[in-house]
């Protein structure tokens, strides 16, 4: 089929002046709201998902200031009752999963690059793009609203397990848990439109030239997430409408004395709630494996190995999801079954963390801020990995399920994802973006003020879990064993590491705004990189090229011997 | 341009290679095999045996659901990674059932048992044979 | 204006086909996930075959239902026939011809569940009958769906424009017709 895209290829160049001819000055409106570009539709699941951020920052800034001091008066919200407490911990997780991660993970970095890495003029399905933001948009706005309605916002944690999730008598938030519930499904709905665009733009938009095996490291990391995505989350979503008739009409789905069962649910949740995680966790090792490369100037260690291993995580994530359900009552035996599998997986992750170990082995490490981020994030997931070892063998979850331990492991593994590796992705695509570069001493201070209070929050919470604090506890007034002095001393060392933490964003903040205008000019290839997106301008036009590359050769051609230079553009002929 | 777009898509399809009948089953004659499988289907439970009724109800839905796909979408003529990926979805609907149904469908298990599960059914067959009055 | 993007096709298979089966994909996930988690349900619960439950089902009347929408679904890949003959009228006729039995199918459906609905089998009497309105529900909001996206695409069709989507909305109501297939032996035949 290799005509079809030479005859492409010429009426690319017709296609490219086409658009230079449309572009009479697009209102503000058209330009910033209304946009099918997929450079802005990025933008706005980007700032959308920063904004939630800061809430669900903020909502762990009030919690654990109530956890490390009980009773207290949380300067900016007040004191903390049962059920405000469990709203808080309920939409933090909520929020920072599916409003933040997912949509700058995967929405705002696969929008922004893919087109830009596979070498084409935007996504396949602009306008369903442009759709695709405004479910999700809304989505937001829903799960917001249901912090203003009588009863306040749902608290039936993250997980939403029926019969508290579905019987308002024990929720208490009649109108919150339905609208939380219709807030994640039009969340589900958004990222399944959008995983269409971005799978068949992959498959089917590359620039000519560009095998599989040529597609950038993240781009497939993207497309991979976005299919465990829609294979996943079927039966999810199905089991949410299900729940949303519990809630309001009262059918039995998941009520045994009407015939339902509530196993159903926790399994409905977690077939989705496991391969989930690697949903966001795949981009984020993309986005490191592109940083790695392009700072060790050294060719990614094993490409295919990345790649297949990618798939086999991908594939065996389905079959360990009852990990999360072990002391639930199901049968032993299939206890059994995931903790091999939970066991087994461990070890394609481990895997990738050597070959980028492997990468960094004799490379020109160049330590900028993008770097420092990389590098954290294997420090970080690191641990998260191990310490999931102990949680997946049942017999030790026997005793770990439910408390703090857990707690602080999907830390590690979530803030590496959703914090580490997005500092990662936007200091390193900022020049592209913007056309600026941003400030490195900044960046660094940023950095240094944010990875260590991290580990100051969730270390301590590790030993307070060995110790046998349980999750989802409003006040550990009332067991005395947890009430012990030292414990509160390890409370408030998180606690102020959070709030340390959380007061450094600043500096990013300030630091991104600031260098919009006062930055130095990128350029094009301020970091010497290979892939497509560095030929671009920096902003890219609307259109991305005048006229859109050819791709000659793989991603990570760093260092090549013979060569001059030690990078080789993938769009140069020779 | 969207003619543009269009004329090439269109010719596209020649890769379907539909010009002509001759080399597939024309969509009458499948119409018809699937209304007479429809048929058959219907007759099945008025047999009266239980694994009759089941083989017509379900191994015909298969069979249709094969003619539909293969002749009507055709994924005969379609590349084959489309197929790849359309059974890979089912396959991951057959890894779920196996995965939940020791817990749900089943309610006893390796020590463990459904109470409210059991009673619920005790009680409708109770309530069934009690009061056996049909309402067609 | 169309990104040259969505013209390419290094797979061979054209972009707007190739995300309808992605779309598929997705809703065979969607479908059988609520279809699996009846038939667990159902396997559980042998009660569920008693007339308070699946022996309320009327057979005919869905029996009725599968031959509107096999019928329907000819119409829909003869509107592809006409389609790639490159004849824009004909294909739309086809095009209304298969809403006709969308709109037929849901007719039928709702005498059906009025019928039911004023015997008591209401979606809360057990889980059966919730199973039953949410199963058939989805379906008859995809036929809707299906239907509306028709009607859309049909004038463009009739001036012969953009006449490979008339392939594509038929891969979609096809799937919606082999959701049905399966449903009328769960709730209709096997009980």
């Amino acid at each position: 089929m290799a005509t079809p895209i030479h005859e492409h290829h010429g009426e690319g160049d017709h296609g490219a002046h086409a658009h230079d001819d449309h572009h009479h000055d697009p209102g503000f409106v058209q330009k910033y709201l209304w946009s099918t570009d997929h450079k802005m539709i990025a933008m706005q699941y980007l700032f959308t998902g920063m904004f939630m951020a800061i809430i669900g920052g903020y909502m762990a800034y009030v919690f654990r200031v109530h956890l490390a001091y009980p009773g207290v008066h949380v300067p900016g919200f007040g004191q903390v009752n049962p059920a405000e407490y469990n709203s808080l911990v309920t939409n933090h997780g909520t929020i920072m999963i599916f409003w933040v991660a997912m949509p700058v993970l995967i929405a705002a970095l696969g929008n922004y690059l893919i087109p830009l890495m596979i070498g084409c003029d935007d996504m396949v399905f602009p306008r369903l793009n442009r759709l695709s933001y405004q479910i999700f948009l809304l989505s937001a706005i829903v799960l917001i609203a249901g912090f203003f309605v009588e009863g306040g916002a749902f608290g039936g944690a993250w997980t939403s397990y029926p019969p508290l999730s579905a019987k308002a008598q024990y929720n208490n938030t009649p109108l919150g848990a339905p609208i939380w519930l219709v807030a994640v499904a039009l969340e589900f709905i958004a990222f399944l439109l959008g995983g269409i665009n971005f799978v068949t733009t992959a498959m089917n938009s590359r620039a000519p030239g560009m095998k599989m095996f040529d597609m950038p490291i993240v781009i497939w990391m993207i497309v991979i997430a976005s299919i465990l995505f829609m294979a996943s989350v079927g039966p999810l979503f199905a089991g949410a409408i299900m729940l949303f008739f519990d809630q309001t009409v009262g059918t039995g789905f998941f009520d045994p004395n009407k015939g339902g069962d509530p196993i159903l649910w926790q399994h409905l949740f977690w077939f989705f709630g496991h391969p989930e995680v690697y949903v966001v966790l795949l981009p984020a090792l993309g986005v490191v494996a592109e940083v790695i490369t392009t700072f060790s100037r050294k060719k990614l260690f094993g490409y295919r190995t990345v790649l297949f291993t990618s798939f086999a995580t991908g594939l065996l994530s389905f079959f360990v999801w009852a990990h999360h359900q072990f002391i639930a009552g199901i049968d032993p035996r299939m206890a059994n079954v995931f903790t091999v599998t939970t066991v087994l997986i461990s070890v394609p992750i481990a895997e990738m963390m050597f070959v980028y170990i492997a990468t960094l082995y004799g490379g020109s490490i160049r330590l900028t801020t993008p770097m420092l981020w990389a590098l954290s994030f294997l420090v970080a997931f690191l641990i998260g990995g191990v310490t999931g070892i102990f949680l997946g063998a049942s017999g030790a979850d026997i005793y770990f399920h439910d408390t703090y331990f857990v707690l602080a492991h999907f830390h590690y593994t979530f803030v590496p994802i959703a914090i580490l590796a997005v500092f990662c992705a936007v200091t390193y695509w900022y020049p592209k973006m913007f056309g600026r570069m941003m400030n490195e001493t900044l960046g660094k201070i940023h950095f240094w003020l944010t990875f260590v209070p991290f580990n100051g929050i969730f270390i301590p919470l590790f030993i307070l879990g060995l110790g046998g604090q349980h999750r989802r506890i409003w006040s550990y007034e009332n067991f005395p064993e947890l009430s012990r002095p030292e414990y509160y001393s390890l409370r408030h060392f998180a606690s102020i590491s959070l709030i340390i933490m959380l007061v450094s964003q600043l500096i990013f903040i300030f630091n991104f705004f600031w260098s919009l205008k006062a930055g130095k000019v990128a350029g094009k290839n301020p970091w010497r990189a290979n892939t497509l997106e560095w030929t671009a301008d920096s902003p890219p036009p609307h259109g991305n090229w005048k006229e859109l590359p050819t791709c000659y050769r793989g991603p990570y051609e760093y260092s090549v011997p013979g060569r001059e230079s030690d990078y080789w553009p993938q769009d140069e002929k020779s | 341009m969207s003619d543009h777009g269009h004329a090439h898509d269109h010719k596209g399809h020649g890769d379907h290679g539909h010009g002509d009948h001759a080399d597939h089953p024309s969509y009458e004659k499948t119409y018809g095999i699937l209304l007479v499988l429809l048929l058959v289907s219907i007759a099945g439970p008025e047999i009266g045996i239980k694994w009759v009724t089941l083989v017509t109800a379900f191994g015909i839905a298969i069979v249709k659901a094969y003619l539909v796909a293969s002749r009507f979408m055709h994924l005969n003529i379609e590349k084959r990674i489309v197929s790849y990926l359309l059974l890979a979805a089912v396959a991951f609907l057959f890894l779920f059932f196996a995965g939940v149904s020791p817990d749900v469908m089943k309610h006893r298990g390796n020590n463990w048992e459904n109470m409210a599960a059991q009673d619920e059914v005790d009680r409708a067959t109770t309530e069934a044979h009690n009061a056996p009055a049909a309402h067609h | 204006m169309r990104p040259i993007a969505t013209t390419r096709s290094a797979t061979g298979i054209p972009t707007g086909r190739l995300a309808v089966w992605w779309v598929i994909a997705s809703e065979i996930v969607i479908f059988g996930g609520l279809l699996a988690s009846y038939l667990m349900h159902r396997l559980g619960h042998p009660e569920f075959a008693g007339p308070d439950f699946a022996g309320a089902t009327t057979t005919w009347i869905g029996a009725t239902n599968t031959f509107v929408l096999l019928t329907s679904s000819l119409f829909a890949v003869k509107a592809h026939d006409a389609a790639q003959k490159g004849n824009g009228p004909r294909a739309a006729n086809f095009l209304w011809c298969t809403f006709g039995g969308g709109a037929m199918f849901l007719c039928i459906k709702a005498m059906e569940w009025t019928q039911e609905i004023s015997h008591g089998y209401v979606i809360t009497k057990n889980a059966f009958w919730s199973f039953y309105y949410v199963a058939a529900g989805i379906h008859a909001s995809h036929v809707i769906g299906g239907m509306v996206i028709m009607a859309i695409l049909s004038s463009d069709v009739r001036n012969n424009r953009e006449l490979q989507r008339v392939e594509l909305i038929g891969n979609y109501w096809h799937f919606v017709d082999l959701i049905w297939i399966f449903l009328f032996p769960l709730l209709y035949i096997a009980k």
